[in-house]
């Protein structure tokens, strides 16, 4: 379903990679190994459509995803390096206020059940800005509970969580696997994810 | 389409009322540089009659100014301007709500406001009217034209001067017909033909304004 032809990205001056290719099917899951600054990011912008590659294209659905840029979007779920809440805003509107604009349809009730799955129960009405960084977090992560959208774009996800956490958001993980879904992630940490199949890349 | 533009509208109002020290701060910037020029060339209604109408539009421009190196910094260094510009819909479309609810904000207190200031240049009723309107008409093209400003200094640093070098040049026409529209009733003209004219620069740039700062957002985002 998601596949990557040829990719190429230069940084600067310097090339970060080259004939970069593979291939993800439903139910799979692709783990993005490398060093830092090996291009890690890089490529997961690339395949969510925010950076052009130099060379190489990255086709979603068989169609190259930027002829079809809408579409592609509204399949795809990205949680970056950046939590992307509001520190105005409590967790509970956080929630909502990212369905809303991803176009998704999350009810009050469902937000609630989500923030208390990822241990805010009590705190969704408390603004994001008196929680701590680990919190915030879960603010972001809570997005991923409700989450339908088949392709799952995850930049080093179990950064900053504990291990119960991490366990946790692995089960949602190899849940939304498990659903037919699609996840790319980079991480450093090997975390046990029970998917039909983990292919593992290696930047270099 | 409609959707997206409301759900960014009432996301950014909700965020502006949170930090409503903003909004507040440019309302007294403006209501203070306005204030300071009766004082400062003395109570004569000839001259102030003649100076309302340039020195309220250049204290509004300046006003607007003030908000507009926000507009998407703080989106950007939170990471929710990735999240809008992932969103399944144009950027352009984003934008535009970002755009409206910056109007909703910044140029519309200046509006509500702007008559009350202009009694002390002893404007007549006409002229009040008159620059209301002007100022509720001009200022959306303001927070456009702004917009693309932001989008292209988003992440420079030392962005806010180059800003306001960039767009403080392009707002010269709606203050040219703003200004004008009140200095023509005034004059006993009447602003009509003004008013249309910056209608007409408010609608090129609230429909044209917005794709070209996701142009530049898009560029920022790389």
């Amino acid at each position: 379903m998601l596949e990557a032809d040829n990719l190429e990205c230069v940084r600067g001056e310097r090339r970060l990679f080259a004939g970069l290719g593979f291939q993800l099917e439903a139910g799979e899951l692709l783990y993005l190994q490398g060093k830092n600054g090996a291009g890690k990011t890089s490529l997961l912008r690339m395949l969510i459509g925010l950076l052009p590659p130099e060379a190489g294209e990255i086709r979603w659905r068989g169609k190259a995803i930027r002829q079809q840029s809408d579409e592609f979007r509204a399949d795809l779920c990205y949680l970056g390096h950046l939590n992307a809440i509001k520190e105005e805003l409590t967790p509970l509107e956080n929630l909502l206020a990212a369905a809303r604009l991803a176009d998704e349809t999350l009810s009050e009730d469902d937000a609630i059940d989500a923030l208390e799955q990822v241990g805010l129960a009590g705190r969704e009405d408390l603004a994001c800005k008196y929680l701590s960084q680990g919190q915030k977090r879960r603010v972001a992560l809570a997005r991923l509970v409700k989450e339908k959208r088949p392709l799952w774009i995850l930049d080093e996800p179990f950064v900053a969580l504990d291990v119960a956490a991490v366990d946790w958001l692995a089960g949602i993980i190899s849940g939304h696997l498990q659903r037919g879904g699609l996840a790319v992630m980079t991480t450093h940490q090997l975390v046990d994810i029970a998917a039909g199949r983990v292919r593992e890349l290696r930047l270099s | 389409m409609l959707k997206i533009v409301m759900a960014v509208i009432t996301r950014d109002l909700k965020l502006a009322m949170r930090r409503q020290a903003d909004i507040v701060s440019a309302l007294f910037f403006f209501i203070i540089v306005v204030s300071l020029f009766p004082l400062g060339v003395g109570p004569e209604p000839d001259l102030l009659r003649k100076l309302a109408p340039g020195v309220l539009w250049v204290a509004a421009l300046l006003a607007t100014m003030l908000s507009l190196p926000r507009l998407f910094a703080d989106d950007h260094r939170d990471g929710t301007l990735e999240q809008l510009a992932l969103a399944p819909y144009p950027l352009g479309l984003v934008v535009t709500g970002k755009v409206i609810a910056h109007w909703l904000v910044s140029g519309l207190p200046l509006a509500l406001i702007a008559p009350v200031l202009g009694i002390q240049f002893d404007l007549s009723a006409d002229a009040l009217l008159v620059l209301t309107l002007a100022i509720l008409l001009g200022t959306p093209a303001l927070s456009g034209i702004g917009a693309i400003g932001a989008a292209l200094t988003l992440g420079l640093r030392g962005g806010g001067v180059l800003l306001s070098l960039l767009v403080l040049p392009l707002y010269i026409p709606v203050l040219i017909f703003g200004a004008g529209a009140v200095d023509a009733t005034v004059t006993g003209l009447g602003g009509e033909g003004h008013l249309s004219l910056l209608a007409a620069l408010t609608f090129a740039s609230i429909g044209f304004a917005p794709w070209a700062s996701a142009a530049a957002l898009k560029i920022a985002l790389e």
